[in-house]
């Protein structure tokens, strides 16, 4: 390829994945909503567009137009930086997922890792957040949210393991290709577990969201932000929720493979259901104690996914 | 040129990060311009539900978080050394099977250390 070429190619993967990005984030808010309205037998948003569609966009505009507080106590230059660093990831990531047998901006063959190294980048736009407010609730929150993400980083990454074992390869496209005809979750049930478990902890929702306590913490990191600022960690803990769904999808559920519909609808068709089930979560569950929150991951979790590790290690050596 | 730009994916994840960053930060520097601005002492103060702050929220911090810290840094590392195992598996045969599952040992033994020494007692 020659070089207008490929920077063509760059800017237009480039639009893509940041269109993406904005209106998946706005339609994910307003599926929050009209899951916890049906939920809690309400309706919803209703007014603005059909069935209420328009509301979030609204609402994102609405946000533009508001005024910025910046308190005087606040750490400038990490305050000013911290949305932008908490939501970068959420694009990159989104670039980095082939949604279809070739589709995608780009399908890296370390994919794997390059999923979770990035994702770890959200967590320092967080702690910037919590310190830089100079706040006691934001920094309790960003204390907290870092301490349960980085904790439950672990199990995660060995339930991953397992499913790369299967798949030898660290290649998204390799791992789906491995899935075929049977998905992962078939013989990982137990990754399965563990990472759903791990994945909702870590985009810190219901019953995982301490970082967030409204009840206790106001809003915990982002209690300082307001306007676009406040916006952008929105969009980025939904951004976080598809990427959440869309793993699953690629590791355990079997990607784009499925029957007579074409695969980026399967995909989508799979990330989307993943994303419902993680809302019903939201809307089911209490929220965990913060101590309990810790003894589950280091005396459940982590036992139990190295365990599995093992077991599933010498069951595939034996000839599974 | 442009066998560096389509094959170095790390020059490709900077450009895509300056992009990212650069539409970002149009997004905040327009609501700079779009909003209001009517800065008063009260709203600029730290949000304490209504009460006016009197210290810092620089503070020591409990000592667990940090521990939190040391053995994420630990496992995480260790889980990271498992990655080329798991992609060579099929090549390395019993030899690669047996030296990771004393790895493996050897984390769940530090990790039992860790639980015994209450390191994790969270209250």
């Amino acid at each position: 390829m020659s070089l207008p070429e490929i920077l063509l190619r760059l800017v237009l993967a480039f639009g893509i994945v940041v269109t993406f990005v904005a209106l998946n984030a706005l339609f994910l808010v307003w599926l929050e909503r009209k899951v916890s309205a049906v939920i809690q037998n309400r309706m919803g948003p209703m007014e603005v567009g059909p069935i209420g569609l328009l509301q979030t966009m609204a609402d994102a505009l609405k946000l533009l137009g508001k005024e910025m507080i910046t308190p005087t106590s606040v750490d400038r230059i990490a305050f000013l930086l911290a949305p932008i660093i908490a939501f970068l990831p959420a694009p990159l990531l989104v670039a980095a997922i082939p949604i279809a047998e070739g589709v995608g901006a780009s399908d890296l063959n370390v994919g794997a890792i390059y999923l979770f190294a990035i994702a770890n980048i959200a967590f320092l736009g967080i702690l910037m957040a919590g310190w830089s407010s100079n706040n006691k609730y934001s920094l309790l929150g960003a204390m907290r949210a870092v301490a349960q993400n980085v904790s439950y980083e672990i199990p995660m990454l060995l339930a991953v393991l397992t499913v790369i074992l299967m798949a030898g390869s660290l290649k998204l496209s390799d791992v789906v290709a491995a899935q075929s005809p049977v998905p992962f979750i078939v013989f990982q049930p137990i990754a399965f577990v563990i990472y759903l478990i791990c994945g909702v902890a870590e985009s810190n929702r219901t019953p995982f969201d301490l970082p967030e306590a409204e009840s206790e913490l106001v809003a915990g990191y982002h209690t300082e932000f307001t306007g676009m600022r406040f916006a952008l960690f929105f969009l980025a803990e939904y951004t976080q929720v598809f990427v959440l769904s869309a793993i699953i999808t690629l590791f355990f559920l079997g990607g784009w493979n499925g029957p007579f519909l074409p695969g980026w609808l399967w995909f989508f068709l799979k990330t989307y259901v993943m994303i419902f089930i993680v809302m019903w979560l939201r809307w089911t569950y209490p929220r965990l104690r913060s101590d309990q929150l810790m003894n589950f991951n280091w005396r459940v979790l982590l036992p139990l996914a190295i365990l599995n590790l093992l077991i599933s290690t010498v069951l595939y050596r034996g000839g599974l | 040129m442009p066998d560096v730009l389509h094959n170095n994916s790390l020059i490709v994840f900077l450009i895509l990060t300056a992009g990212v960053a650069a539409v970002v930060g149009l997004f905040v520097a327009l609501t700079i311009f779009l909003g209001p601005k009517k800065p008063n002492e009260i709203k600029d103060a730290p949000f304490e539900s209504g009460f006016v702050s009197k210290t810092d929220a620089t503070q020591p911090f409990p000592i667990k978080y940090y521990l939190v810290a040391i053995l994420f840094v630990v496992f995480d590392i260790e889980v990271a050394f498992l990655y080329p195992w798991a992609v060579s598996f099929r090549e390395i045969g019993a030899i690669g099977l047996t030296s990771m599952v004393v790895f493996i040992a050897i984390l769940a033994v530090g990790l039992y250390y860790a639980v015994k020494k209450r390191v994790l007692e969270w209250k």
